[in-house]
């Protein structure tokens, strides 16, 4: 091995190491420290201000304790995550629906005068109403307890994307379609090639905005009219007087809506390849 | 292309060896048109007896301050807006005229101010596009014929696949050209392309679309406010007035092609700019004052 050779061989050892080393680096800087920083200091002044039983918070649990609890009794029982199950299963019918009913209706409603002014006014009035107000009615009307809630989840997310498809056909940039008209697309491709895909970016918006209210919702309707689900856990806690597991409900709702518009998030981002 | 009889060639146009060429491009002729807009009752006149020639494969650019109609007259053109009264005729057969149904063909492809490339498409989908539509061409036909043009347009034909967001505004804007010039079209409507864009980038967009303009024989009408763009790049260079939009003065430019932009300090060049500039700075004012009146 002459020198040279030498030379080199250790230069590369030395850049390897220095790659991994920027690798570590590049992923400790990727972290938000603020944010940690804070949310850690968010439990600590939690837990602080419940064991000196500052005013207010002597019925409060720590989070320690919440833990504790759902680490012996909770994360192993049938029933919990039967609770899980089910509010999701109502989130997903509720939103399903209403999306595939909402967007098709918005469409219609943007592209079509007549049928604009046949549906728009009750639209107007029925979107106003806060899905809670459904409650009543939808218990009257449904025959079973279960479709009242996933109506009243529909109801929350249904008018959002009414709305935002309605308004997205309404902002199509006018070149698209003159250009689509004068390259010769027939009425239909337009529709299919021009006008859907410049409502995509408002389907999403209605889709982000709904799912978030569709878990709002699910979760009253479930402590007024239902004996399972996220919000009936919450709400037993209440009821029986065991705040730590109030705390577990809230937590695991939190949960659930994160998980939930993340997997939105993603189809959204599979729907528009060009946004990056 | 076989041009209709009574209407000329007008080979003025040499390529790089001296040896005239024939345009492909069609022959208009605007016959008094005239645009009323009239929301609630309101008759604003946009255009009043408007009346231009173009020559097959002529290079003609519209000048005149915002809100003199130009863009009025080239929806007309492309037959995106009705008219009121004249008519529009391309190589002679009848193209619009008061009573006749809008008529928007890849025969007229217009390039928009802001831009109008489909922004869920790639750069060859949205070249594509046209030829696919019409079914002039197959699809391998058509994705070669764009890859080609892509290419011969300073190597676009490596963001082919790109999404047009990725790229420049000066890029955009050719790639929007080359997807007008893929349906070959008896006119190229350029409604003010490069508004927004820097003087550098103006001056290369200027030199790329005189090449293209070379290369595919095309009639062009080019509207701009920027009288400068219009002697340096055009054939005939026409003042509109300001509302109610016709034709001022009406500029042959001599100038030889192809256009270097050394040219701009050139006497001829010069002395064009000062015989237009005086009308253009009048209906500038009036519009200006107008504005201020309007204002009030």
């Amino acid at each position: 091995m002459n020198a040279a050779d030498k030379d080199m061989r250790e230069a590369m050892a030395v850049s390897g190491l220095k790659r991994r080393r920027t690798r570590v680096a590049r992923w400790l800087g990727g972290i938000n420290w603020r944010g940690a920083v804070s949310v850690a200091g968010f439990f600590l002044l939690w837990e602080l201000l419940v064991r000196t039983k500052a005013p207010g918070f002597e019925a409060i649990p720590t989070l320690s304790n919440a833990l504790e609890v759902f680490w012996n009794k909770y994360l192993t029982s049938a029933r919990y995550w039967q609770a899980w199950a089910v509010s999701f299963e109502r989130v997903a019918y509720g939103f399903v629906v209403s999306q595939m009913l909402g967007i098709p209706l918005g469409l219609l409603m943007g592209t079509r005068r007549k049928f604009h002014d046949l549906m728009f006014p009750v639209i107007e009035i029925l979107r106003p109403i806060p899905p809670l107000a459904w409650v009543p009615i939808s218990i009257l009307f449904w025959p079973t307890n279960e479709m009242s809630i996933v109506f009243i989840t529909f109801i929350g997310a249904f008018f959002i994307i009414v709305i935002n498809v309605h308004d997205g056909v309404r902002s199509i940039k006018k070149e698209h379609l003159w250009l689509a008209m004068s390259l010769g697309a027939t009425p239909m491709r337009i529709f299919r090639q021009i006008i859907l895909p410049s409502v995509i970016p408002s389907i999403a918006v209605g889709m982000t905005l709904g799912i978030a209210v569709t878990w709002n919702v699910v979760i009253a309707a479930e402590m007024i009219a239902s004996d399972v689900g996220l919000g009936r856990l919450t709400w037993e806690g209440y009821v029986s007087n065991t705040a730590t597991v109030v705390l577990i409900g809230m937590i695991s709702i939190g949960l659930a809506g994160y998980l939930s518009t993340k997997l939105v998030d993603w189809v959204e981002k599979r729907m528009m390849p060009w946004r990056k | 292309m076989a041009l209709p009889a009574g209407e000329q060639v007008a080979p003025r146009e040499c390529d790089r060896n001296g040896t005239a060429m024939a345009a492909v491009g069609g022959g208009v002729s605007i016959r008094k048109v005239s645009k009323v807009y009239d929301p609630e009752g309101a008759r604003v006149v946009a255009l009043y007896e408007c009346s231009v020639e173009i020559a097959p494969g002529e290079f003609v650019a519209l000048v005149g301050p915002s809100g003199c109609g130009k863009s009025t007259l080239l929806n007309i053109l492309a037959g995106f807006d009705t008219l009121t009264s004249g008519e529009i005729y391309l190589n002679g057969k009848l193209l619009a005229s008061v009573n006749r149904p809008l008529q928007p063909g890849p025969d007229r492809v217009v390039v928009f101010q802001h831009g109008a490339l489909f922004p869920w498409k790639t750069v060859l989908e949205n070249v594509m596009y046209g030829p696919l539509r019409q079914k002039a061409m197959t699809a391998e036909e058509a994705e070669k014929k764009a890859i080609d043009l892509l290419q011969r347009c300073g190597g676009l034909d490596r963001v082919a696949t790109s999404y047009p967001t990725e790229l420049s505004s000066g890029m955009q804007r050719r790639v929007e050209i080359i997807r007008a010039l893929m349906n070959e079209p008896q006119v190229l409507l350029l409604d003010e392309p490069f508004r927004a864009m820097d003087t550098v980038s103006k001056t290369t967009m200027h030199q790329h679309l005189l090449e293209m303009y070379r290369m595919s024989r095309r009639t062009i009408v080019f509207i701009t406010h920027d009288l400068e763009e219009a002697i340096y790049l055009a054939d005939t260079a026409i003042v509109m007035t300001t509302r109610p939009g016709t034709v001022k003065k009406t500029l042959a430019v001599n100038l030889p092609r192809p256009r270097i932009p050394e040219m701009m300090s050139s006497r001829e060049y010069l002395d064009l700019k000062r015989q237009a500039a005086e009308g253009v700075h009048e209906e500038a004012r009036k519009a200006f004052e107008r504005g201020e009146r309007e204002q009030a």
